[in-house]
């Protein structure tokens, strides 16, 4: 399993749309990676701010909502992506 | 140091079991159904082992028949129901946190063009009561005493109530709770209970299914004459022997054994957090009752394959719902259903031949597998 981080907007794979510049697209990472690379991008968000993320995994949906509980933030939103997978907007509470 | 902590997946064959089955090979190899010596001597090993388990049970002898499997008994139970109250309607309704056995039937129901209402559970993965209140055309309905990976156990008796007030039966499907907490027909109130022989010390291949009188239920499938015409085929006449001496032995210890797993779990979860960041402990014995044996938890940021393969090596056998040990990668539906972090998950189950050492070693290992495999996924700094 590779340890590289998320694909970024430019290199991204061919999934049928390409994630907007700011959203961290882990789509085609196997869990937990993209809560990995939510909680590394984290550490960069003001609280306050929200940051996005695509997710394509399974266990993305249970695994974003328990570490919102888990570490104290918000899941402000959750929506289906046309191309399959789904949005995450997470809200920095602290 | 090893340890096996994969209890409720199995459990070695109990001593008394052992002995049992030794003896039935010898003496209970005849057809049953046969009138000569020799089928009467397999006859009588059958029925006292029939009266055995229902005496445990608090069943009467002529309601309990033994199936291949817990499976096999989980999916008569409920086809079989289905069936018989086609008129009544054709819902089956489950709880989300079913053993895959009964989903598994409640699919093969809705394939065959019926309906299934699934009842959702709290955070700890507990019905409430209320929410599982009968719908309009529903045949039979299944809730678990407790549940298999967790082990939060399931308030049977109250949902039974509300059922039959509107006259529709329950199966309970006790395979973690038989041989390992006391059970009790008359307690529960279910109408259909089954369980697996080989989850409390009997041998596999018996499965154990348990129909009250006066609960309708038609085979589901072709019958025969064999265990009162509700499971076909020969029975497994030994295996059934060793099956009744393993749960009479095991009602005997359970009242000794009880407290000292808990004590293991209790220990066990007192000290997690301690030694691991990020571990969300799954259930809790202090908000909702759980059966003494079972308990898990989920650690961030870690892929539960990797934490099983490293805990392997170390010589200690657990199981995990995550994704990545499914074949399907989907992860376990009852951590979806609860809410909980469903990665780097890890059902620990104990034994009655589980000590201290044996906790102690997981102990010893967990905290720098789970480091382990923090730092190959560059996540142990987060």
């Amino acid at each position: 399993m590779t340890t590289d981080g998320p694909s970024g907007a430019e290199t991204g794979p061919d999934r049928g749309i390409v994630a907007p510049a700011g959203t961290l697209d882990s789509r085609g990472r196997r869990c937990p990676l993209p809560i990995i690379d939510l909680a590394r991008a984290f550490g960069s968000v003001v609280p306050g701010d929200t940051i996005t993320l695509w997710a394509d995994d399974p266990a993305a949906g249970p695994d974003v909502a328990a570490w919102c509980r888990l570490r104290g933030q918000e899941l402000v939103a959750v929506r289906a992506l046309p191309a399959g997978g789904e949005e995450f907007v997470i809200r920095r509470l602290a | 140091m090893s340890a096996y902590l994969d209890h409720a997946s199995t459990t070695p064959l109990h001593p008394a079991a052992r002995e049992a089955l030794g003896v039935a090979l010898q003496d209970g190899w005849a057809d049953p159904a046969r009138l000569y010596r020799e089928g009467r001597r397999a006859r009588m090993l059958l029925d006292a082992a029939r009266e055995t388990v229902a005496g445990v049970l608090g069943a009467r002898p002529d309601e309990v028949s033994f199936a291949a499997s817990g499976t096999a008994a989980a999916t008569l139970a409920l086809l079989g129901t289905a069936s018989a109250r086609r008129r009544a309607g054709n819902v089956i309704m489950v709880s989300a946190v079913e053993h895959s056995s009964v989903l598994h039937a409640a699919q093969h129901h809705e394939q065959a063009g019926g309906r299934v209402v699934e009842v959702g559970v709290d955070r700890f993965g507990r019905v409430d009561p209320a929410a599982f209140a009968p719908v309009p055309g529903a045949a039979v309905a299944s809730l678990q005493h407790a549940n298999h990976e967790v082990g939060t156990v399931q308030p049977v008796a109250e949902v039974a109530e509300r059922l039959h007030a509107a006259g529709v039966p329950l199966h309970t499907d006790a395979a973690v709770t038989v041989g390992r907490v006391p059970v009790d027909l008359g307690v529960l109130g279910a109408d259909l209970l089954t369980a697996s022989a080989h989850k409390f010390g009997g041998p596999a291949g018996v499965g154990i299914l348990v129909v009250r009188t006066g609960t309708r239920w038609r085979s589901p499938g072709p019958a025969d004459e064999r265990e009162g015409g509700r499971v076909a085929g020969y029975p497994d006449v030994p295996a059934i022997v060793a099956a009744a001496a393993a749960l009479a032995a095991r009602t005997a210890e359970i009242a000794a054994e009880g407290p000292r797993l808990a004590g293991y779990v209790g220990d066990l979860r007192r000290r997690l957090p301690e030694l691991v960041d990020g571990v969300e402990l799954l259930g809790d014995p202090d908000q909702a009752p759980t059966v003494p044996h079972i308990t898990a938890f989920s650690c961030l940021y870690v892929e539960g394959e990797a934490l099983l393969t490293e805990l392997d090596r170390a010589g200690i056998a657990v199981s995990s719902g995550s994704s990545c040990t499914s074949d399907t990668l989907a992860p376990s539906h009852v951590l979806v259903a609860m809410g909980a972090l469903t990665h780097g998950n890890l059902r620990v189950s104990f034994g009655r031949d589980s000590t201290q050492a044996d906790l102690d070693a997981l102990l010893d290992v967990l905290p720098g597998a789970v480091r382990a495999v923090r730092a190959r996924l560059g996540a142990d700094e987060l």
